[in-house]
């Protein structure tokens, strides 16, 4: 720790930051507002598929950079989970040094333009802000620089392919290329490790690209950031599920040496109520990735989704908000949210449920469903919920949502998507009788490693986590390769 | 990309074809399937790997014409190319030597039959089995069903071949003559539900092979889920056989309709294509 404080006073002491902290004053630089992120119409964007935030103009970015104070102990570093070094980030844009800034980024965060998007800030970053800790004031928009940063190094054409040592030879199999996976195959690639991605599904991406809408994370941010991965020299295979295609001691035989597993958690929960098999009730999983990653709402394309008229989704993570906004984008005129707690309590991120609002999502909050109805052939045609009211905190911290008996009642629905979580994908863990897993599925690490119980194999992201964020998986991706890179250096030596 | 090696017709909708795809052929074992994207457009299709070639790195897939994708499929030549093949999916059927075994296959039911009559055989059962189509010319793939088969009985809808009736009628007549150890039956869903219910009657353990819609096939989605034993299942990871006796074949005939207006839609789109080509 003592090492990284120095070496952040150090950055913080070069004369080109001393002289940006001197052109103004704190008073000035605290008194401007926070920008706002420019958006589309709400009513215009809830009919397609266009990013609803475009970004900060050069002008709002210069001047949001301002305000940050370049604070001597810099708490919002502390709230990132990867660390990035987020003043020294800021001045460079506030210098005018963009693709600079875009270099900083990197040192730390393979996908800033993902993060800058999808990272929960307000409850990270931001949330350890020198503005929302001392001053009780809106936070530095750290997430809307980062993304600023990434997008215009992206459209510079100027794209920097991280340096990479001189390739080992050394095979290192990384399996799922969601955040995690992509994560360490950049920092393996750079090792100078051969690394190759094994994807069971048919794209590179993961969540970020079945789950995440388009809306939210259009495709191309994330191709751009693969295929730097490919200069990088990390091979992508897809249509291999590892475990089945082949199994880990295939793939030893074939000489890799390490394994790092990021198979995320794709397993949907379901609520186990009445009727809950019905036609017209989907996992968001499988609602999003119809959609998603086979684009059935595209007439060209095979694939069909069912497009209903009053559409529930149950739950308040960010994939129910997906999920719902996905559905008022199929034509959906009532498409409602239901959940079981207050808004205060929804896990989904500030920003979706505002922008759900604002494109005429109904929130009903305080309810839960507890039995479905269909027609005669089979299709759900309504549900019965019940209205709740908050008890105490319960193990998550959280007040638990207590029914209120006898308030029962029933609306229609012609499509529901269940969105109540996820559990870990069980495919590794049971083509690995060797491996150890927690009760939940989730597999065990050492948390400074990654390494699990069997020496060659690491893993991290949702499958170690059992459901957490983009950021937190990358930071496990990241660290696994540096545990797969000292394992592999003791095992050479040996 | 996976490349069509060979293709035969078995009948106007139903055809064999053999696939180029050797990490698949090597790791895959009765009762396995795969999943299929034609093209960049295309949907996911489950398909039982009806046999494998290891050396040759090859697997077979037997295809009937219901929809779209399949109709595309039939259309494909030796040479073209699968743009996804993923696989093998699913848990491998459960072999073991138990006596004798009475299978009995519907329509292209036959295709991820085949396997398993082969490898009961092979570990040592006396094997018995009963097709069964509408007519003459859906009957597929009996040749090769003889070859692991101490005894094969053809039935026919219209008795254009075998004996006239159905699947049922076959199955009670080798139930009535001789003790049944276990029975495996696939085929379309209601075939599957009758030929169930007359096991059960019998007492006789019984598997059945679902067919669900899928779209992953590796247990993301839950599209294929099932009620079995009154329990949620996923049949792309949990299946594709269950005991059948415990299998809502009643949901899953419901669930298999759920597309039905999409599907006859895009149908009718892909046939207009074809036909002003
Ligand atoms: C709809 C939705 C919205 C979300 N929104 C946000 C958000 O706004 N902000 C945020 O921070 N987080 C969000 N999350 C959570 C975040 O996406 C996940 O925490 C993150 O993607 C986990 O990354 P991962 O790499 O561990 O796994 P995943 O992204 O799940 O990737 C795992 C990959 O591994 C593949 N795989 C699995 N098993 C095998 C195998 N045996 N062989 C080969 N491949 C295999 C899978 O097909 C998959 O592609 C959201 C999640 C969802 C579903
Ligand atoms: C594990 C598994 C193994 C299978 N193995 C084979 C196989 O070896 N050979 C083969 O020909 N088919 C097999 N099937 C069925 C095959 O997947 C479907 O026929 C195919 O998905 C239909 O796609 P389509 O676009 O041609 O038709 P669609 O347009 O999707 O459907 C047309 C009509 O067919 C019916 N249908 C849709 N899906 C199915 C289904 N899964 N089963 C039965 N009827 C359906 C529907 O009622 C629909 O109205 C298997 C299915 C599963 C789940
Ligand atoms: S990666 Fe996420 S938490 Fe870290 S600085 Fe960027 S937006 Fe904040
Ligand atoms: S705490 Fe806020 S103001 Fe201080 S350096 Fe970090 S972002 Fe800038
Ligand atoms: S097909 Fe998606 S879970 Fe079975």
């Amino acid at each position: 720790m003592e090492n990284i404080i120095d070496y952040l006073k150090a950055e913080r002491s070069q004369e080109w930051r001393a002289e940006l902290r001197k052109s103004m004053k704190a008073k000035e630089r605290t008194s401007a507002k926070r920008a706002e992120m420019p958006e589309e119409d709400p009513n215009y964007r809830n009919t397609n598929t266009v990013e609803v935030n475009k970004g900060l103009t050069e002008k709002q970015a210069f001047a949001e950079a301002k305000r940050c104070l370049d604070c001597p102990d810099p708490t919002c570093i502390q709230g990132c989970p990867v660390g990035i070094n987020i003043p020294k980030f800021i001045k460079r844009i506030d210098q005018g040094n963009v693709l600079e800034a875009a270099k900083v980024l990197k040192e730390t965060n393979g996908l800033p333009a993902v993060c800058g998007r999808v990272c929960p800030q307000e409850k990270q970053c931001e949330a350890s802000c020198f503005y929302t800790i001392k001053m009780g004031a809106t936070p530095v928009a750290i997430g809307f620089l980062e993304r600023f940063a990434a997008d215009y190094e992206r459209n510079s054409g100027k794209m920097a392919v991280p340096e990479i040592s001189e390739n080992n030879g050394i095979k290192v199999a990384v399996v799922g290329s969601g955040p995690a996976g992509l994560a360490a195959s950049g920092d393996l690639a750079k090792y100078g490790y051969d690394v190759t991605v094994f994807e069971a599904l048919h794209e590179i991406g993961g969540v970020l690209k079945y789950g995440i809408p388009e809306f939210r994370l259009p495709n191309e941010v994330v191709d751009v950031e693969i295929n730097n991965l490919r200069k990088m020299g990390v091979k992508f295979v897809p249509n291999f599920i590892v475990g089945k295609t082949a199994s880990f001691d295939d793939l030893k035989e074939q000489g890799f040496q390490a394994f790092f597993v990021g198979s995320g958690a794709g397993l949907p929960r379901f609520m186990n109520i009445p009727g809950e098999n019905y036609n017209g009730i989907f996992s968001s999983n499988e609602y999003l990735t119809r959609v998603n990653l086979m684009n059935a709402a595209k007439e060209e394309f095979d694939t069909p989704v069912i497009s209903g008229k009053n559409v529930a989704v149950i739950g308040g993570g960010n994939t129910a908000m997906d999920s719902v906004r996905v559905a008022k984008r199929l034509g959906a005129e009532r498409a409602m949210i239901i959940y079981r707690r207050s808004e205060e309590e929804m896990p989904a991120r500030v920003e979706e449920v505002k922008h759900a609002k604002e494109e005429g999502i109904e929130f009903m909050n305080l309810h839960n469903p507890l039995e479905y109805y269909a027609d005669d052939k089979g299709r759900v045609k309504s549900v019965k919920i019940q209205k709740m009211e908050l008890g105490e905190p319960d193990a998550s911290g959280r007040r638990r949502p207590i029914p209120i008996e006898g308030s029962e009642f029933i609306i229609d629905v012609d499509t529901v998507v269940v969105s109540v979580g996820v559990s870990p994908n069980p495919l590794i863990p049971k083509s690995l009788s060797q491996l150890k897993v927690t009760d939940w599925g989730t597999i065990v690490v050492d948390p400074n490693t990654m390494q699990s119980s069997m020496p060659e194999l690491f893993a991290g992201g949702d499958i170690v986590r059992g459901g957490a964020t983009v950021i937190l998986a990358m930071g496990d991706g990241r660290k696994a390769a540096a545990g797969i890179h000292k394992y592999l250096s003791e095992k050479v030596k040996a | 990309m996976s490349k069509i090696l060979e293709k035969e017709l078995f009948s106007k909708n139903v055809a064999k074809f053999i696939i180029d795809a050797p990490s698949i052929a090597k790791s895959r074992k009765p009762g396995h399937f795969v999943i299929i994207r034609l093209g960049e457009k295309g949907e996911r299709i489950p398909l039982t790997i009806a046999g494998s070639d290891v050396e040759k790195g090859t697997i077979t897939l037997v295809v009937q014409k219901v929809g779209v994708t399949s109709a595309k499929l039939l259309s494909m030549e030796a040479g073209d190319e699968i743009r996804d093949v993923v696989g093998p999916l699913g848990e491998a059927t459960h072999i073991e030597k138990v006596g004798t075994v009475l299978c009995a296959g519907g329509g292209v039911g036959v295709a991820p039959l085949l396997p398993i009559i082969e490898g009961f055989k092979k570990a040592g059962n006396r094997v018995i089995t009963v097709l069964a189509a509408r007519t003459k010319d859906l009957i597929i793939l009996e040749d090769q069903v003889r070859e692991f088969s101490d005894e094969v009985i053809v039935m026919t809808d219209d008795g254009s071949s075998g004996k006239k009736g159905l699947v049922t009628a076959g199955m009670e007549e080798v139930i009535n003559r001789e003790k049944v150890d276990l029975s495996v039956v696939i085929g379309p869903a209601i075939m599957m539900k009758f030929a169930a219910l007359t096991t059960k009657k019998y007492n006789i353990k019984t598997y059945a092979s679902l067919n669900t819609i899928m779209v992953d096939g590796t247990g993301m989605c839950g599209a294929c889920r099932i009620t079995v034993g009154g329990k949620t299942k996923f049949v792309c990871v949990d299946g594709p056989e269950f005991d059948a006796h415990q299998v809502d074949f009643d949901q899953m005939l419901t669930r298999l309709g759920a597309y039905k207006d999409e599907e006859l839609k895009a149908y009718e789109r892909y046939m207009e294509t074809v036909q002003n080509a």
